[in-house]
């Protein structure tokens, strides 16, 4: 577990308030700085015909963009950001050494948070007070309008935490996996080892694969919640 | 578990917020534009590519319908020309050979006058010699007893047979 442990390289307190740079904020930043090399700089040239960096550049963008769809433009900037925010932070978890800011669930909890409310308040910035007729179905008997209300509110109350946790469990169990395994290969030597090694290196490839999935599939969640909140459905 | 450890959470959040938001700030004011500026360049010049190209496809096919017209046209004089080479030639033929026929018809009709003429002559000739060879043969044969108007009278009437 000691991969995950916040380590403070610059204490700072502002107020009172621990704001130390801990090897999570250096992460972040480098996370931001490479996102920035591929998307800035990147484009730099500005090629008609686009070269490597800046075809992952223009994927990210077009990918991300048709996910929003044409209602959530104004809030298309924020759901990159969140994309490429996440998608940094799990590649770069990946990394020997490095730290997996995504892994742990309190910038996974702030990132979803941010969704939720803001979600619920574009709901009511755009439908006012009918976003509440969101929480009740069409289509059901009468009586069974109360229990419904009640699960529908329950279930738009747990999509931060499902969301939070969906990427924070994935990046923990995947870390640690591969930190038993690594230790496996260490215990059982140069005779044994070999075997968890080989496991190591194909379940490497899959992290490299969930670490994109779940960038992904928390960007996808974000804009659906988004379109239930322009279109109600 | 280090991600229970709520004494971390102040940095965590602070500098995620101020990350995030730096994040937000380059992408939107900077690199999204930028993206966006050159995918719509690209749309712009794959679309203008395409004008063009649907352009240069029309006044070729200009160029092929002009050019099947000229060589219609060309063909159709060309068979003109044929033609009223042909007339004119067979023409001149018909001419010169009703010129040649008649020149042919008027030596003939000379030849055979000449040729008339001399046969009606020769036909004279041939009625004095032979009461010439008559009277000679008779005059042989039986002497004086026929005279010269008697052997005349029988040969013209032996001629006439």
């Amino acid at each position: 577990m000691a991969q995950f442990e916040i380590k403070r390289l610059v204490p700072i307190e502002i107020f009172g308030i621990d704001a130390s740079f801990t090897n999570s904020a250096l992460w972040m930043l480098i996370g931001i700085f490479t996102v920035c090399v591929f998307t800035i700089f990147s484009m730099g040239g500005r090629a008609v015909v686009p070269g490597r960096f800046q075809s992952v550049a223009e994927l990210g963008y077009e990918m991300v963009r048709d996910n929003v769809g044409d209602a959530g433009q104004k809030y298309f900037p924020f759901v990159f950001t969140l994309f490429m925010f996440v998608l940094a932070s799990n590649m770069l978890g990946m990394l020997p050494y490095a730290f997996a800011v995504t892994s742990h669930i309190i910038v996974t909890l702030m990132l979803a948070g941010t969704v939720f409310i803001g979600v619920t308040v574009i709901g009511f910035v755009t439908h006012g007070v009918g976003f509440l007729k969101f929480f009740v179905p069409t289509g059901i008997p009468k009586v069974l309008v109360p229990l419904l209300v009640v699960i529908e509110v329950i279930s738009y109350l747990t999509r931060p935490i499902s969301l939070s946790v969906r990427l924070f469990a994935n990046m923990v169990a995947g870390h640690t996996m591969l930190k038993v395994f690594a230790s496996f290969v260490v215990s059982l030597g140069i005779l044994g080892g070999w075997l968890p090694l080989g496991f190591m290196v194909a379940f490497t490839g899959l992290e490299i694969i969930i670490a994109f999935l779940q960038a992904y599939v928390f960007t996808i969640l974000t804009c659906i919640y988004l379109n239930d909140a322009l279109h109600m459905h | 578990m280090p991600q229970l450890d709520f004494s971390t959470y102040s940095p965590q959040i602070i500098w995620l917020v101020i990350t995030f938001t730096a994040l937000y700030f380059l992408m939107a004011r900077v690199a999204l534009p930028r993206i966006a500026t050159v995918l719509e360049e690209r749309r712009d010049r794959i679309a203008n590519d395409l004008d063009e190209a649907e352009r240069l496809k029309r006044d070729t096919d200009t160029a092929i319908a002009n050019y099947e017209a000229a060589l219609a046209e060309a063909r159709a004089r060309a068979h003109e020309i044929a033609q009223a080479t042909r007339e004119k030639l067979s023409g001149e033929i018909d001419a010169e050979r009703t010129r040649v026929d008649d020149e042919l018809a008027a030596k003939t009709a000379a030849a055979e006058d000449i040729i008339n003429a001399a046969r009606s002559r020769a036909l004279a000739e041939i009625g004095k010699v032979a009461n010439e060879t008559a009277e000679a043969i008779v005059t042989a044969l039986v002497g004086g007893r026929w005279t010269k108007a008697n052997i005349s009278a029988a040969v013209a009437t032996a001629m006439k047979v």
